[in-house]
């Protein structure tokens, strides 16, 4: 007997439907810029009324190298992580490749009432800490019924 | 070296049910031993741990973030606040010289290998 499948056997592809069909049921209606896991660095959004803090996971990065920007209500950040790795010879043998390496660009829109400037970075122990503050505390108000 | 990183078990080890994030690591070895880097962001340098226990090496860090009073969480992909990671040693490397050095959120160790098990050249005896 022949064994045949309609679909070539491909692991990897089955892998990435099935991740795209679990965030998609995570979430129906994403922001149009997403905010796709597993990227670098990994990131932290948090909100309080007065402020939006973000956290962003990415060690070992000299901070000037770090470009933030902020326009028309979306931050970026992006840089470079250049590789530790030694140039393969006979010496040295990679066992294991697993930290990211190369050019990042994380992208986030924010909520409208932020104000472009008030913003805070700071970069400690591996982590750029963004602070933004808001415009006007996003207090519930009682509206009266004429 | 191998990875031992099993998460219930590791877990149960080092008494966090929990759970932990795995650190991505690198590891090289050379001639004389084996260097390794692994990302800790959000450790403080008196919060990580290092253990050798007989020929495993346990890597654990616990992440402290400087969190605003009333900040509710809207996107989380660092979830957990801890790191663990274990290996297998083997029996060429020496456990005594483990050397660390922690910087910007990143991890090196550097692992010797023992004295016996540096390459060297064996000498041919003639009758």
């Amino acid at each position: 007997m022949f064994y045949r499948t309609y679909f070539p056997r491909d692991l990897h592809a089955d892998f990435d439907r099935l991740q795209r069909e679990l965030a998609q049921s995570l979430e129906w209606a994403p922001s149009i810029r997403g905010l796709v896991r597993g990227g670098f660095p990994a990131m932290n959004v948090g909100t309080t009324p007065q402020s939006v803090e973000l956290d962003l996971f990415a060690p070992g990065i000299d901070p000037t190298k770090i470009e933030v920007n902020l326009e028309k209500g979306v931050l970026t950040v992006a840089g470079e992580r250049p590789s530790i790795l030694p140039k393969p010879d006979a010496g040295t043998t990679v066992h294991l490749d697993q930290r990211f390496t190369g050019r990042f660009r994380r992208v986030v829109t924010l909520p409208d009432d932020v104000d472009p400037n008030a913003v805070e970075a700071r970069y400690r122990d591996g982590v750029l800490h963004v602070s933004i503050q808001r415009r006007a505390p996003a207090t519930p108000r009682r509206i009266t019924i004429q | 070296m191998s990875d031992t990183t099993t998460i219930p078990e590791a877990n149960a080890r080092s008494g966090h049910p929990e759970g932990a994030l795995l650190p991505p690591v690198d590891v090289i070895e050379d001639a004389s031993g084996i260097t390794m880097y692994a990302d800790l962001p959000g450790v403080k340098k008196d919060a990580i741990s290092l253990k050798v226990e007989a020929d495993t090496l346990t890597i654990e860090g616990e992440i402290s973030l400087t969190n605003k009073e009333g900040l509710e969480s809207t996107h989380a992909e660092v979830s957990l606040p801890r790191y663990l990671r274990v290996f297998t040693l083997s029996k060429e490397l020496d456990p005594e010289k483990v050397s660390a050095e922690f910087n910007e959120g990143v991890l090196k160790l550097r692992i010797p290998k023992a004295a016996h098990a540096q390459p060297r050249r064996i000498e041919v005896k003639v009758h």
